[in-house]
Formats: C-alpha cells, structure tokens, sequence
C-alpha cells in the first residue's frame, strides 16, 4: 500500500472526526497496525481539533473532576476487611443498604422521566385530538357545500375582478326557489385588519344596492340581476363603498 | 503513561486513569458540548454525563472501533443533541446555524490562556467558508461523510480532500 497516498486521502481526518462506518474504521485499524506509522499522523489530526474544540470553551472552567468522582459509584468496590474474619452479615447489611439506596435513587430517577413521558403523550394526545375535531368540522362542511352544489335549481354566477384587485372573483350559488344563496370567497385576499367583505344583490335598472349582509349565511328575496362584494368596515355599511368593489358579476337571464 | 495503558486501566476502573483521561480531553468535550448547547450550565450538566457515562460504559469501549478521543466525542455529540432536543421540546425551535463555533470564537476578545485562541481566531478568519462548515458539521456536530455530502451538496469525495485541505491548515495554525 502507498501509505503517502492513505493519508493524502483524508480517510484519517474522517477516522478521527467518527464519520467512518463502523466497517471502514476497523480497516483503518487494520492499517494502522500494520503501519504504526500512521499513529503520530492521527494523533496530530486529533490534537489539532482538540486545541481549536478547546478555544471554543475557553472562556469556561470546566467542571473539577471531584464532582465527577463523587458521582460515580465506587465506594462499595474500595470497601477492604479490616479482620479476617469476615463480617458476613455485617456486609450483607451495608450491601443490601447501598443497593436499596441506588435501587431507590435509580427508580426516583425512573418514574420522574416516566411522569416527564406522560406529561409529553398527553400534550401530543390533545393536539391529535384538536386536528381531529377540525378535519371532522371541514369534513361536515364540505358535505354541506356538496349538496348544496348539487341541487337542481342552482344557478352559479361568478363575479370578475374589479380594477380594485382585478385578479380576485367570487362565486354567487344562488338557489331560487329557497331564497338562499351561498357565496364562494375562496378568490378574495384576506381583508385587512378592522374590513370585513360584504356582499350586495343589485338590479340594474336603474342601479339599486340592496345589502345581503356581511359574509356568511345569507337569505336572498330580492329579484337580483347582479351581486358584487365591496370591503366595508367591520359591522358592514348600507350603502357599498365603490371605489372598494372587489368583484362584480350579473345573473344570466 | 502510554495511552494505551491510561485507557486500559480506566476500563479496570482505576480512578486515578479516568482523572487523568478528563484532564486530557474535559476541555475540548466542553468546547464541543457548548457549541451544541450554547449555555455554560447546561454544558456543564452535560459533560457530567458524558465522564459519568464513559466511566459506566467503559467496557464497551474497543481500540478497534476507533480513537478513545473518538468514542469520547460521540458521546458528547450525541448527549449535547439530546439536551437541545428536549429543551426545544419545551422552548420552541432553537435556530441551529452552520459553523457556530466560529462565532464563539470571534465573540471573546481578552484572551490569555494555555491556548493561543488569538492564533486560532486568525486562523478561523482566514477559513474558507466550506472549512468553517466542513469542521463544524464532520467534528461538531458528526455528520456523516454522506451528509456533509448532501448537506453542503458536494461530492463524496471532495468532502473527504477538502476536509483533510482544511485540518493541514488547522493543524499549521496550532502546532507552529
């Protein structure tokens, strides 16, 4: 093997920074062995970045390793008779108490992160419950839309943008032998804040507002020949604000 | 002592090995930690884990596998991520950026130290920005080859020979 052209790679940089699979690393080890070579090349790719990992938390003191060492649990291990003659049940005692100690931390410990688990189930339970209730709240609408659609008596008008925001429509459903008509603003932007859109049934001869109401719901008795939605201040107006007609369109006759 | 021996005598449990290990890399887990974390106590809660975890798991560790460095770094890594994890969870999404690490480095001024962090920050400055995010995203965060390759959309390959460009360049910057 070329071992200039192995380390020229920058297999190494990848073997140190652990982004080898666990099968491409051990055949770096298998290199290594037999080039020891290589070691001073890796311990320098492994100082450098440490050195720069260092800078980072520079600013900091790390932890004294004597916390560390008080969490670890070794005092049971360094533990030496001080007799001979072994006290049996004496360390039976302190053992069956270190480990009732650990076995009482250790399950502490457990029901706080089986409580943390509970505390983020039930928030994903209720928030799975939210999108249920509004899928089946749209799922009930749209089955009210649809039959609405399909009636036979029901005539559609769209109404075409106006120089106001001459890319918006609407669409009139308007049943009339039930006097009630639907209207479709999918084709509307947002009003803005305090505006709310209302629509108007017109006869155009000569020109007569009549106010439907602001959207939704709407019982329609007028003989319209035309219906136009303008954006009016919240509550609605009685007369429509013209210069803010956003859509407009009559009733085939 | 050789390393090899420091490594050995930790997995026998010998405290006094594992003190010395800790003194050999706390510093740069912390650095790679607060990276991740980006707050000094919860960093320090992490690192913690990290000594207390290596220690408890030290049997599982295997020359074969890697560097002892290694195996250290991707418990910090994977411990770092899971803090961050589970405050997000609590906090809302926190904006991870690339190459954080340059950041900090750039946000100390009045710098003393073991480590000429002046040189570093040179050196930091002069990086290309493929290197700042190379380091960051292979050591920092332990990407994988295939990911930095997708992540920086840049051919396997060219991840592996730039990345060893940008460590030649880190390792003339700190050994001078």
């Amino acid at each position: 093997m070329d071992i200039e052209k192995y380390i020229a790679s920058g297999i190494l940089e990848l073997y140190v920074a652990g982004s080898l699979s666990e099968k491409e690393s051990e055949e770096v080890y298998e290199v290594i062995q037999t080039y020891p070579e290589l070691k001073s090349e890796i311990e320098a790719i492994e100082g450098a970045f440490i050195k720069l990992a260092e800078a980072v938390g520079n600013q900091h003191k790390k932890t004294p390793f004597s916390t560390i060492k008080n969490s670890i649990d070794s005092p049971v291990i360094e533990l030496k008779p001080v007799s001979k003659k072994v006290n049996w049940v004496g360390y039976m005692g302190w053992a069956a108490s270190v480990a009732f100690l650990v076995g009482s931390l250790w399950m502490f410990n457990e029901n706080k992160q089986l409580k943390e688990e509970i505390r983020v189930a039930n928030i994903e339970n209720s928030n799975l419950e939210d999108q249920i209730a509004k899928a089946n709240e749209s799922s009930k609408k749209m089955k009210e839309l649809n039959t609405v659609l399909r009636a036979e008596n029901i005539e559609s008008i769209t109404l075409t943008g106006q120089a106001i925001s001459p890319n918006s429509y609407a669409k009139v459903y308007w049943n009339k032998q039930d006097n009630l008509a639907y209207v479709d603003v999918a084709g509307l932007p947002e009003p803005p804040p305090g505006k709310v859109y209302q629509v108007w049934s017109l006869t155009l001869d000569p020109l007569t507002p009549t106010n439907m109401g602001i959207l939704e719901n709407f019982t329609n008795t007028n003989n319209s020949e035309a219906f136009g939605i303008t954006l009016e201040p919240e509550g609605g107006n009685d007369t429509p604000t013209l210069s803010q007609l956003y859509t407009l369109g009559a009733v085939k006759s | 002592m050789q390393l090899e021996q420091l490594i050995s005598k930790f997995q026998e449990k010998d405290v006094r090995s594992f003190e010395k290990l800790y003194e050999m890399y706390g510093d740069s887990m912390f650095g790679v930690i607060y990276n991740i974390v980006r707050n000094k106590e919860e960093t320090e809660e992490v690192l913690q884990d990290v000594f207390i975890k290596a220690w408890n798991n030290a049997s599982t560790y295997s020359a074969k596998k890697g560097r002892f460095f290694t195996w250290l770094l991707n418990i910090a890594r994977n411990s770092a991520i899971d803090k961050i994890r589970s405050k997000n969870f609590k906090q809302g999404k926190q904006n991870l950026d690339a190459a954080f690490f340059v950041d900090i480095l750039e946000s100390y001024d009045n710098l003393d130290t073991k480590i000429d962090v002046k040189a570093l920050k040179k050196f930091v400055d002069a990086l290309k920005v493929t290197c700042k995010n190379l380091i960051e995203l292979l050591y920092f965060k332990g990407y994988t080859q295939k990911e930095v390759s997708e992540e920086l959309k840049m051919p396997l390959g060219t991840v592996k020979t730039n990345n060893r460009k940008c460590i030649s360049e880190l390792r003339k910057s700190v050994f001078k």
